[in-house]
């Protein structure tokens, strides 16, 4: 049967050549290389949640009277955008799982990204020639995120309104042309009602549309190039070994997408996320404390909040603080990111092709810069809920600001300058290993002497 | 096609070892199970559905399918490995050459008719021009919307209710939020009417008559990132915007004392009517809101608004 299908597509496409080679591809099968298949997963089935949703979600901010199933909200006016969010959460069976399923796939779908792009950057997979692919990897964490914060306001409850309230104010701080693009991209002066369908096209078009293509380039590009993999005995540049694609890495990367879908699956049954009846419909006139968005923003949040209060006027002009920490700081580090083959190839002045990777220690300032930078997004992300920890601890918010302002910019020097000198400590050890053990021997006479000494 | 040992497992049932049949067996249990979670999963949903037992029979199908499938493959498909040689990146010096050379050839044939190639390059770049064009429909013009409300001279102060505020309402040290009648709930509108003891009061000597019987009102709209500044710390006469923190001190004309912003919530002035109304007696004092390039361009009502002092 399936012989005759492949036969079928032979006689039409000559089909047979690419997938002689195909199914025999190998694929190696370390951990750290199903990061990306994990994200992969997470992705197909936020397409397969998510069109479900989109059947029953209207893009709408019209004004209606709710008159549904949940009676806290009953008679309370709000948008029929958030209408129908609260129909799929109550009324439409199954409505509710698939709708928690849609947003834990899409917390872990940023996560994994995320965890694997750090999996490519501590080992040097983006070298020479892969710095490609690492621009394309760039843009996917970029659009995911973009996917997540739409995705997430369309909801137009009172929590991801403010959320978009503070975006609209950050495109609106851009100097000379901020006040048009908020304007133009917001359909006019916060709150537009035609920003909520504006928010469907981009999370299921636009977005979709750059996310797929991004997508398939990046595995076409990986395919076409091949894996990576790690040093061992055997291993080359010039060879890749692994199990091959048919059936033992099918089978395998099938069991991981499954496994996947399962957690997932559990989480959207069990664990609640997103109850959007709970933080009521936006109203542009009040606002929740405390206030946190997804985890993939909270860095962008931290910036917000930690930020000091500096603000240019001059000529005439205004470039206002959200500016800074809302649109400079983490363009800036987009940039390093993105830029970061290219900066490195200028650092260390190595422009070979790298197919083995290092590990963190092989490249101490690269992995200095690395943990570095986490540990900056790390803090941000924390500063984002510095209300959260201020009640939490029992202090004031301006402490709890004013220590993480310090921290902030002090514990990434600490933390980089601590992993570049285990770094070097690591490499320097390899290259002259301390004897492990001596081999004594008792003499004749009675004495003992030491006769060999053996490294690892 | 390379055969290994597995399909000679399978023909002669006798030479199975006990591990393979425990693990078949096991697969199969596994197989078995994911079934029975499928079909209790139909059986949930034609009942009218239950959202955490929709997640757990679809984990508990998924979940053991994907076991399956892994220890299939870990336990009885060959452990295999494939080695492929990498092609390098670059072609081979010919391929590279002639590639090149037919670009150029193609180069050459174009560039040497010099007036049509520019016309050519003109024409694209006027088309790319006239496609950037629709995107001016996407929104309004700007123009001065941001510098004004629709608090006007002697417009009534309104509660959310839309009842007008009258002077004895509000006792000293609470908050409503107001608006102007005929816009309760307009976002850029939205107006915090705050009653403090009018001796405490130290607004700057041009706002003295802003604040009628100790009365004082300024925008909602955080001046940082356009959160509605909605906590009050009535003790310390504070005003606290809970998405970034910024402070404001409501006594000296809510001038931000603490966190990220830098303007201070501009003052609506107020006056009690002759029937105890409160009433603006204008717009605010300055543009209200977040910041934005042309924020310095014009002013509500022509005076200054207050700096971080």
């Amino acid at each position: 049967m399936i012989r005759r299908l492949v036969l079928w597509l032979d006689d039409r496409l000559g089909a047979a050549s690419f997938a002689r080679r195909a199914l025999r591809k190998a694929f190696p099968d370390h951990w750290a290389f199903m990061l990306g298949e994990v994200a992969l997963y997470s992705y197909i089935l936020l397409v397969l949640t998510g069109v479900f949703l989109t059947f029953f979600y209207t893009a709408s901010g019209e004004d209606v009277v709710y008159q549904g199933s949940y009676a806290p909200l009953r008679g309370v006016r709000m948008s029929a955008a958030y209408a129908s969010v609260l129909r799929i959460s109550f009324e439409v069976r199954s409505g509710l799982v698939m709708r928690q399923i849609h947003h834990w796939a899409a917390l872990v779908f940023v996560a994994a990204i995320v965890a694997h792009a750090m999996r490519v950057f501590f080992t040097g997979a983006f070298r020479r020639p892969r710095e490609l692919n690492w621009l394309i990897g760039t843009s996917l964490v970029l659009l995911a995120m973009a996917a997540g914060f739409t995705g997430y306001s369309m909801p137009d409850d009172l929590l991801s309104g403010t959320g978009i309230r503070i975006a609209y104010s950050v495109l609106l701080s851009i100097p000379v042309v901020g006040t048009w693009a908020a304007y133009l991209f917001f359909g006019g002066e916060f709150p537009a009602p035609v920003t909520i369908g504006r928010l469907l096209a981009l999370h299921i078009m636009l977005l979709q549309g750059l996310i797929l293509a991004a997508l398939g380039l990046h595995l076409a590009i990986i395919w076409h190039q091949k894996h990576t993999q790690f040093r061992a005995p055997g291993r080359t540049e010039d060879t890749v070994t692994g199990s091959p694609l048919w059936p033992n890495y099918a089978m395998k990367s099938a069991g991981l997408g499954l496994a996947v879908f399962a957690v997932l699956s559990a989480l959207g049954g069990l664990v609640q996320i997103n109850p959007v009846w709970l933080y009521g419909p936006y109203d542009p006139t009040t606002v929740t404390s405390p206030a946190q968005p997804d985890w993939y923003i909270g860095w962008l949040e931290g910036a917000l909040r930690l930020f000091p209060n500096w603000e240019i006027r001059a000529f005439g002009h205004a470039v206002p603080e959200p500016f800074f920490p809302g649109v400079l700081v983490p363009g800036f580090l987009v940039a390093v990111y993105a830029l970061w083959p290219f900066i490195e190839q200028r650092v260390t002045g190595d422009r070979e092709v790298h197919h083995l990777l290092d590990r963190a220690r092989d490249a101490p300032r690269r992995s200095a810069v690395g943990v570095a930078t986490l540990t900056f997004v790390v803090l941000l992300t924390i500063a984002g809920s510095n209300d959260v920890l201020a009640r939490f601890f029992g202090v004031t918010v301006e402490s709890i600001t004013i220590l993480l302002r310090g921290v902030v910019l002090a514990a990434p020097v600490v933390a980089g300058w601590a992993t570049y000198t285990v770094c070097r400590e690591l490499k320097a050890r390899e290259a002259h290993p301390a004897p492990m053990w001596h081999e004594v021997h008792r003499g004749p006479g009675g004495g003992y002497v030491t006769t060999e000494e053996h490294g690892e | 096609m390379d055969r290994r040992p597995r399909g000679d497992r399978r023909d002669h049932p006798s030479d199975r070892n006990h591990h393979v049949i425990g693990t078949e067996r096991r697969i199969a249990a596994l197989f078995i199970l994911s079934i029975l979670g499928s079909l209790a999963l139909v059986a949930v949903y034609a009942t009218g559905g239950q959202p955490q037992l929709e997640g757990v029979l679809l984990a508990v199908s998924l979940g053991t399918l994907g076991a399956a499938v892994i220890v299939w493959a870990l336990r009885l498909l060959p452990d295999e490995q494939v080695t492929d040689v990498r092609e390098p990146e670059p072609s081979p010096p010919a391929v590279r050459a002639a590639a090149t050379s037919a670009l150029e050839r193609g180069e050459a044939e174009l560039t040497g008719r010099r007036t049509l190639g520019r016309l050519l390059l003109g024409a694209l770049a006027a088309l790319a021009l006239v496609m950037f064009f629709p995107i001016r429909s996407l929104g309004p013009r700007p123009g001065r919307s941001m510098f004004h409300t629709e608090w006007e001279p002697d417009a009534f102060v309104v509660d959310r209710t839309g009842r007008r505020v009258r002077a004895g309402d509000l006792v000293t040290g609470s908050v409503v939020t107001a608006f102007p009648e005929g816009h309760v709930g307009s976002p850029v509108s939205q107006t915090l009417l705050i009653r403090v003891e009018p001796a405490l009061l130290r607004l700057p000597p041009d706002r003295a008559a802003w604040a009628p019987e100790g009365y004082v009102a300024f925008s909602k709209v955080c001046t940082h990132a356009g959160c509605p500044v909605g906590l009050y710390r009535a003790a310390a006469h504070q005003l606290l915007c809970p998405c970034h923190q910024s402070t404001f001190d409501v006594l000296r004309g809510a001038v931000p004392i603490f966190g990220p912003t830098t303007r201070a919530l501009p003052q609506l002035p107020l006056r009690i009517d002759a029937d105890g109304f409160l009433r603006a007696t204008g717009d605010f004092s300055a543009p209200v809101g977040p910041g934005f390039w042309e924020l310095s361009r014009g002013r509500t009502s022509g005076r200054q608004d207050l700096r971080p002092g």
